[in-house]
């Protein structure tokens, strides 16, 4: 699958949707079910991309797609996926199904954990798809701990003693690799052929995967709605948001910016939420939040050609 | 076959016999021995059914809700705690008609946390859309699983059922237990046809859907017909079963009512003794009687205002509060007489919580008060220390 083919295959999500103009999260789920082949059944968690594809008695969606609720996205995906087990060893289905759980980061840093790790151990056959916009972004953009440090979010705003979240977000993608898991990934938007590349890995890969995709919000990252991949491309070139793999426990960095590096000031002062960190008086905020990317970037990277097996 | 059994493996034989497509389970006293009794039959390959071992009742429910959803039949178990941990999802498996069955061991709510018997479990479920079967001994347990199964998935009705049974008195006591052959077992059930299916619609089907103020409503003005449906089609189903296991299945069971003075409501495993107790006093010539409830969910108000109608007092037995109102049970079977000229008056009694013993005594303690005509508005609380 290249970009060419994916672009080609009928969208998973018609037109007609009703996400934000400039959102990410549509991309994300075209792309990645672009990858898919045969039948597919989606499972969704409660948030924006349940909310904008389905108000009934409409439905975006042009695969099998169900919502349960919030944070068991993933264990309602391991019923549909054992009922196919079961049903196939009946006779009753023939066809080879493929099964994808998308969650934001609140349905799964936060009150899905518990779910997906779960689905995780048991070992079902699928692959979760995370849209990370870094908060609870469906209701109105509240802090969850996928949010990055010194975000502003209406449940730990900016204010005169503490200035937005003091917190480093959780590091989900070891949390799901150190299941034993064969295959998880980051990813972004802004370069389509790794996230297809990683999209065909974690598809493919028999047993649970998951795939972290950085999602920016318009709408409470606060930005023009042209910005969206620019913003994505400015996480990723700032290093703020590493492209990497975790494959059979080895971590593969795929993407080094080197001297092409840039500050992460330049991802930050697009942005609304973070408006805070450009005043003088915030500087040792923002010198706070480069100075712990750098470290988990070299960590990272350090990892990556060490050539040991981590997970 | 007749076969020794408790009620919790009353319940795992009824789900062998059934061989459901997928099983999600969390362990939980005292409804743990369903969950290894039918874990063994998946091990020893008795059932080929997929056993989920999911790691809460949250998502013990929400797996069971995808299975069904992908047109599998479905079932779990689970008691107490458990089914509050599963209660958000247990009403999306009612709200999205999904006919899931599940036998819950009734098991007191915490705190103080307790493993034993009472009903606070399922009659914080009284209003989730499901429908509650309620069983006096293992035999019943076994029976109302089958049944639920044809109820549940019947196309005109599609609303998951819970088969309850008292934490260790039923759960855990043996009991001899009449057995259908497997083979017409699995001719009563039949094989699941879902009407809907995630994976054979040929139509991409979108299970799950935001409604708002628009549809919201509607929808959930179809779930309470289908529980009009339920009364109007339990008697086929239970009569059909009946031919095959000669046992008749009444929404309500009178017992001793027809030439009645007095009666005592009670569900649950409260029944038997409650009957031992009526036997006693019809021998001393006393008219005493005694109404069952099987069916709680939906309520059979006309077949309860039918069989109390001439009864001058009665006593309802709560194994839980409605904290600061008339309790669950109460509380129908006095709406129930609501309609009558001529009322019975009434006496609300509370018993059993937390796996507090019911004696005879306390029983016949309470058909004395009735026989006397001593009833109050207040409620009155059987072997509790004041």
């Amino acid at each position: 699958m290249n970009i060419y083919e994916s672009v080609k295959k009928q969208d998973a999500i018609s037109p007609g949707h009703r996400a934000c103009a400039g959102c990410a999260m549509p991309i994300i789920a075209k792309t990645i079910l672009s990858v898919v082949d045969g039948p597919v059944v989606v499972s969704n968690a409660t948030g924006c991309m349940e909310v904008t594809t389905t108000i009934y008695p409409h439905s975006a969606w042009n695969v099998p797609w169900i919502h349960n609720t919030f944070e068991n996205a993933a264990a309602t995906l391991s019923g549909v996926e054992t009922a196919y087990r079961a049903l196939k060893k009946r006779g009753k289905i023939t066809q080879d199904f493929k099964f994808i759980a998308f969650g934001g980061d609140g349905g799964t840093y936060d009150i899905g954990l518990q779910s997906l790790s779960g689905a995780l151990e048991r070992g079902h056959d699928f692959t979760y798809v995370v849209y990370d916009n870094e908060g609870y972004m469906n209701t109105g953009g509240q802090r969850s701990s996928a949010t990055p440090f010194a975000a502003n979010t209406t449940t730990d705003p900016v204010g005169k003693v503490r200035k937005g979240k003091q917190e480093w977000r959780k590091d989900l993608l070891k949390i799901a690799a150190a299941h034993g898991i064969k295959y998880a990934a980051q990813a972004s938007i802004s370069n389509i052929p790794d996230l297809l590349m990683k999209a065909k890995k974690a598809i493919e890969t028999k047993g649970p995967t998951i795939l972290l995709i950085l999602s920016p919000c318009v709408a409470l990252w606060k930005y023009p709605t042209d910005k969206t991949v620019e913003i994505a491309k400015k996480a990723v070139d700032s290093n703020f948001w590493p492209l990497y793999e975790i494959e059979n426990g080895y971590i593969k960095l795929n993407y080094d910016p080197k001297d092409r590096k840039i500050p992460v000031e330049e991802f930050v002062k697009l942005q609304g939420r973070y408006s805070h960190l450009l005043k003088e008086e915030n500087k040792p905020l923002l010198e706070k939040l480069q100075k712990q990317i750098d470290e988990e970037f070299e960590k990272i990277k350090k990892l990556s050609e060490s050539g040991l097996q981590v997970f | 076959m007749r076969k020794a059994l408790t009620g919790a493996y009353a319940a795992a034989e009824a789900m062998r016999q059934i061989n459901p497509d997928v099983v999600a389970a969390y362990p939980i006293t005292p409804q743990t021995p369903i969950m290894e009794r039918f874990a063994y039959f998946v091990n020893n390959g008795l059932v080929d059914t997929e056993l989920i071992r999911v790691e809460s009742e949250h998502s013990a429910m929400s797996a069971v809700v995808g299975a069904s959803a992908a047109g599998a039949r479905a079932m779990t178990a689970t008691s107490s705690v458990g089914l509050a941990l599963m209660f958000e999802v247990v009403n999306v498996a009612s709200g999205l008609r999904l006919p899931i069955v599940m036998n819950v061991v009734n098991r007191a709510l915490s705190a103080p946390i307790n493993i034993h018997g009472d009903h606070s479990d399922s009659m914080a479920c009284r209003d989730a859309g499901w429908i509650q079967i309620y069983s006096e001994n293992p035999q019943e347990v076994y029976e109302h699983t089958l049944l639920a199964i044809k109820l549940s998935e019947d196309h005109d009705i599609l609303l998951p059922s819970m088969i309850m049974q008292d934490g260790f008195i039923t759960s855990h006591s043996v009991e001899p237990v009449d057995v259908l052959d497997d083979e017409v077992v699995k001719q009563f059930v039949g094989e699941f046809k879902p009407k809907h299916s995630l994976l054979f619609d040929k139509n991409p089907l979108t299970v799950g859907a935001l409604e708002l103020y628009d549809y919201f409503f509607e929808t959930k003005r179809q779930q309470e017909e289908a529980m009009n449906v339920v009364k109007q089609k339990y008697y086929s189903y239970a009569e059909e079963l009946s031919k095959l296991t000669g046992n008749k299945y009444p929404m309500v069971e009178k017992y001793f009512l027809d030439d009645a003075e007095v009666a005592i409501v009670a569900l649950n495993s409260a029944v038997s003794t409650t009957k031992v107790v009526v036997d006693r006093l019809r021998a001393e010539g006393k008219k005493v009687g005694l109404l069952k409830i099987r069916l709680f969910r939906p309520f059979p108000y006309e077949e309860v205002q039918d069989a109390l109608k001439n009864v001058k007092f009665v006593g309802v037995l709560d194994r839980s509060f409605s904290f600061g109102a008339d309790a669950p049970v109460f509380a129908e079977i006095k709406n129930a007489l609501y309609d009558l000229e001529v009322k019975p008056k009434l006496q609300s009694y509370i018993f059993g919580l937390g796996g507090r013993e019911l004696y005879e005594r306390d029983i016949e303690n309470a058909f004395n008060q009735l026989l006397s005509g001593d009833v109050s508005k207040e409620k009155r609380y059987l072997n509790l220390r004041e």
